[in-house]
């Protein structure tokens, strides 16, 4: 062994508190002379010969600025106007959250397989699942999922295993980062996967839907409001499917839950999404908070933990993980899932969040992001090359057709400080002219007036053929 | 009372006083709120959302002002075993502790608030850390190539056993399905070589967890995509013969997959990708000092060699040369290969806030610090196991690296008192309780990994607590066997709980 032991080059290592002299104590009381006998097990062909190539260890400040500077070499939704969607938002974050979750005994719990010493954690669970239950209309929720597409995925097999089927259906306006997941997941477990098309206005057509349904499809996905932002037929959809037997599966963004049907209301037995609007950071895409709930039935097939209450040997109210017959750790190779850690934090931000808003918060929160969305659709109308190609009801979130690419106006858009929204090119109908534009409770009027003088000014510089040849 | 009281509660034990608050949901009332937002400050409009697309029932929720759940939330903190609170022995855990620098940087602007639609003309700083990340996984490892995207351990897993076979299939070797697993690894190993598409063949290991070569050699084949093997392994030992082991897989045409869950014994002494392995996952949330958050989020990122490199799904972060600095303003970019996507197993890049945890983490100790928390860990573990062998039964006669398995069956045996009755006193001492029941080839089990991060003070008193419980064991076993006494609650009903499932809040709301 040539490397050096680390204290000797280092003496000041704050995470770990042994001196010197401690640590030659230590061998004393255990019997050996160096730290380097503990590690006589590893053969010496694959002991490293040489130190780590990693830079040696920083100062707290010096980390810090390293991380401010990279910071500052970013810009997000704090400085530019953000109008970017697709499945995670700009959501208000209220200040409660952050010193509640940073408390030490949230952030640096273990998952709570001690119930005598970790109530605080599985009550919060309880009560997060006690939430999606009321939002969705379902009976039983899990205590959360890596993102909205992985909770997709489990809820399509949890779907097929309950209908005993080898058939999935998903629509073709679903977010397509979900379906790429999905597609991942069913091709381990041999699913064949049928499209049901999207129609001329954007969302799945239920007669289509019902032509490719047959006895085989064990489960059909409705996304609402689906990935283009507009609301689908979803009692037409739910019927279809009902018609053959299969079980549906329902993605949805919490937020709209406020004033959308509720996934119970159209017959969905399973319900799914990403609920990072409730309070969590985009953080460039994660950590994200998948959710999932089911009816009563399915509640023996879900995946990961779920808080159960129960009573103590003193007999008195508590909680306690529960189903665990159903978890890897039990049944290795039967288990319904692999999972194991999920976003537990971010589930307590969002726990949080669902009681800081209440009944009346949850309407107002809904409202305000429909007000917005007939707003920006009201400023836009009638500017000169921007269409609707979809003119159907929306939550929060919309398709824009520009008379020039939309690439250009990202980036026209970008340059004075305005996430324009997605590119939609090679999405279903979609064309190089079409944008997924979203505003949130927090997009105020004059962020809106700034995106119509945006589309104004750059459609106005020079048309260069109408909207259809875009297409 | 106080009588019984220092009977039952030990003298510095962990005394809560702190009870189950209401639920949230029975709290508040009517009318009051804790959130509120701007108005719509443009001209009047209105939504033309037709009835029929709207809910008919409003979800139910409690109505609450701020304060009011500030407490809520404050209280139920109070019910919350912590590592800031006392020690947490967990084996194949690796509870060590979570620097406060982690979270502030993860939190800055600039970084928690990007959207994951933005290019890379917006996240320049980002993809940059996220690459030194990259690079310093694969060097801690030995590897060539990482990939962050896994959210946990067992997405990383999940994402391993895709890599592998689509290696086989891309080599057009449809039959090789089969990935062995000796019967002492963590059942998230065959779940997930399951969900994968592959098929989980149990070997049977020897009595020290360690891979019997000769039921490798039988169990290997044309079928054999691969082994997945923990590294130390569940007993918290090295897997001497590796290189044996990863010469006979290689041989039949398998690769090697190691959980890397026990990757503290390892940095900077031994790498993965230098004993043979072709993956190994790294737990961020274990070894490298991110915090736990009561079960995630965490970060499973898998390390990989050049030769399954291209299996890792996209986009990558990639370094553009100088010459053509400036295309896309700035120095990195996100490439999507084609056919890269096809192992998507997360909507974006994975908990990205989690990996800038880990990089503020592997920056503030560097090669050395790292290297050092090892040995440390190591030197923790051996030193409790040296003082704590007189009273409990450890089969480890040669010592062990961070964590060791003991076994309470001495205790069953002699004073009737199991290992969960261990555990669970021991939480009325203001001590978390180790690993139980784990690995499932040791009896009774007890794993105990203490980390680096505890002091001597604090492993004293870990086996003065311990030694406190043998003389109990002796004396009073039913203390034992009725703990805990002086925690929130006492031992849950399990099988009630499971049997009559009470898993949401039914009644009505502002009930209290």
């Amino acid at each position: 062994m040539v490397t050096r032991n680390c204290w000797e080059v280092d003496p000041a290592m704050p995470y770990v508190p042994h001196t010197p002299q401690e640590i030659a104590d230590m061998l004393d009381v255990i019997g050996k002379k160096s730290i380097d006998e503990f590690f006589a097990d590893l053969p010496e062909d694959v002991r490293l010969k040489a130190p780590l190539d990693l830079p040696d260890g920083l100062t707290e400040e010096e980390v810090r600025r390293y991380f401010q500077t990279q910071a500052r070499a970013n810009q997000g939704q704090d400085v530019l106007t953000s109008f970017l969607g697709g499945g995670v938002y700009d959501s208000i974050i209220p200040a409660a959250i952050d010193p509640l979750v940073s408390r030490s005994e949230f952030l640096t719990a273990y998952t709570p397989y001690q119930p005598e010493v970790s109530q605080g954690t599985l009550q919060a669970i309880y009560e997060w699942q006690s939430f999606i239950c009321r939002l969705t209309g379902l009976d039983v929720a899990n205590a959360s999922m890596y993102d909205g597409a992985t909770a997709l995925a489990e809820a399509c097999s949890v779907a097929l295993a309950a209908a005993r089927k080898k058939t999935l259906v998903l629509p073709r306006t679903l977010n397509p980062r979900y379906r790429r997941v999905v597609a991942t997941t069913m091709r381990g477990e041999g699913i064949k996967v049928l499209d049901a098309p999207m129609g001329a206005g954007g969302t799945t057509d239920p007669d289509e839907l019902g032509r490719i349904l047959n006895a085989d499809v064990g489960c059909v996905v409705i996304q609402n409001p689906n990935y283009l932002g507009l609301v689908e037929p979803v009692d037409a959809l739910s019927a279809k499917a009902a018609d053959t037997g299969a079980i549906v599966v329902a993605v949805v963004n919490p937020v709209s839950l406020s004033v959308l049907k509720s996934p119970v209301e159209y017959g969905a037995q399973l319900a799914v999404g990403e609920a990072q609007p409730l309070g969590i950071p985009a953080s460039w895409g994660g950590p994200l908070l998948g959710f999932m709930a089911s009816v009563d039935k399915h509640k023996r097939r879900l995946p990961g933990r779920i808080v159960g209450r129960a009573l103590d040997t003193r007999g008195n109210n508590g909680y306690v993980l529960t189903l665990q017959t159903r978890e890897q750790h039990i049944r290795r190779e039967k288990a319904t899932s692999n999972i194991c850690s999920n976003q537990a934090l971010n589930a307590l931000r969002a726990t949080v969040y669902l009681s800081l808003l209440g009944a009346e918060g949850l309407a107002e929160l809904g409202e305000a992001n429909l007000i917005r969305a007939a707003a920006l659709k009201r400023r836009l109308e009638g500017i000169e090359g921007v269409e609707f190609p979809f003119p159907g009801p929306v939550f929060n979130e919309m398709v824009l057709r520009l008379a020039r690419p939309a690439a250009e106006f990202r980036a026209f858009a970008r340059q004075r400080d305005v996430l324009a929204g997605i590119l939609l090119d090679g999405f279903e109908s979609c064309g190089q002219g079409d944008l997924l534009v979203s505003v949130t409770e927090k997009r105020t009027a004059a962020d809106i007036e700034k995106l119509g003088r945006l589309l104004e000014e750059f459609l106005g510089e020079s048309v260069e053929g109408t909207p259809e040849e875009k297409r | 009372m106080s009588g019984a009281e220092t009977t039952v509660g030990p003298k510095n034990g962990g005394r809560w006083n702190a009870t189950l608050p209401d639920s949230i949901f029975a709290k508040g009332s009517s009318g009051r709120r804790g959130l509120t937002f701007p108005a719509w400050d443009g001209d009047p409009v209105t939504s033309d959302l037709p009835a029929d697309c709207r809910r008919g029932i409003p979800a139910d929720m409690p109505s609450l002002g701020e304060p009011e759940v500030m407490r809520h939330f404050t209280a139920l903190s109070n019910l919350n075993h912590h590592i800031e609170r006392g020690m947490y022995p967990l084996g194949s855990c690796t509870m060590k502790y979570n620097p406060r620098l982690n979270e502030q940087v993860a939190g800055l602007s600039g970084l928690a608030d990007l959207h994951p639609e933005q290019g890379p003309e917006d996240i320049q700083g980002l993809l940059a850390a996220l690459k030194l990340l990259e690079n310093s996984l694969c060097e801690l490892t030995g590897f060539a190539a990482c990939s962050l995207i896994p959210a946990a351990g067992a997405h990383g897993e999940y994402l391993g056993m895709l890599v592998i076979r689509a290696f086989h299939l891309a080599r057009g070797d449809r039959d090789r399905d089969e990935i062995l697993i000796p019967d002492s690894a963590h059942g998230t190993n065959p779940a997930s070589v399951v969900i994968a598409g592959m098929k989980p063949r149990t070997i049977a290991s020897r009595g020290d967890g360690r891979i019997d070569l000769d039921g490798l050699r039988e169990a290997v084949g044309p079928s054999t995509a691969g082994i997945m093997i923990t590294n130390p392994n569940t007993l918290g030992l090295f897997e001497m013969d590796i290189q044996e082991i990863a010469a006979i897989v290689h041989e039949a045409g398998g690769r090697l997959y190691m959980d890397g869950a026990n990757m503290n014994a390892l940095m900077g002494k031994a790498r993965p990708g230098d004993m043979g392995f072709d993956v190994v996952h790294l737990n961020l949330h274990k070894t490298l000092s991110t915090p736990h958050g009561g079960g995630g989020p965490g970060a499973g990122p898998i390390c990989v060699t050049e030769e399954l490199a291209r299996f890792l799904p996209g986009p990558w972060i990639v370094k553009v040369d100088s010459e053509q600095d400036g295309k896309n303003g700035g120095t990195y970019t996100l490439e999507k290969i084609p056919g890269r996507g096809s192992n998507s197993i997360h909507s974006y890049f994975g908990n990205v806030g989690v990996c800038l945890r880990a990089l503020a983490y592997i920056m503030r100790c560097g090669g050395n610090g790292l290297t050092r928390a090892t040995e440390c860990a190591v030197l923790n573990a051996n030193y409790l196991l040296a003082r704590m062998k007189d009273f409990l039964e450890v089969d480890h006669s040669a010592g062990c690296l961070h964590e060791f398995v003991a076994t309470g069956s001495g205790w069953k045996e002699k004073y009737g008192v199991r290992t969960l009755d261990i555990a669970k006193r021991l939480l009325d001492y203001g001590l978390h309780a180790p690993t139980i029941y784990f690995p499932l080839i040791v009896e009774e089990a007890m794993m105990i990994e203490p980390t680096e991060t505890e002091s001597r003070e604090s492993l004293d008193s870990f086996v003065a607590v311990m030694e406190a419980l043998h003389e109990e064991a002796k004396a009073n076993p039913e203390l034992m066997t009725s703990a805990p006494h002086v925690t929130p609650v006492g031992r849950m009903d399990e099988a009630q709980a499971a049997r009559n499932p009470d898993l949401r809040w039914a009644g009505p709301c502002n009930c209290g």
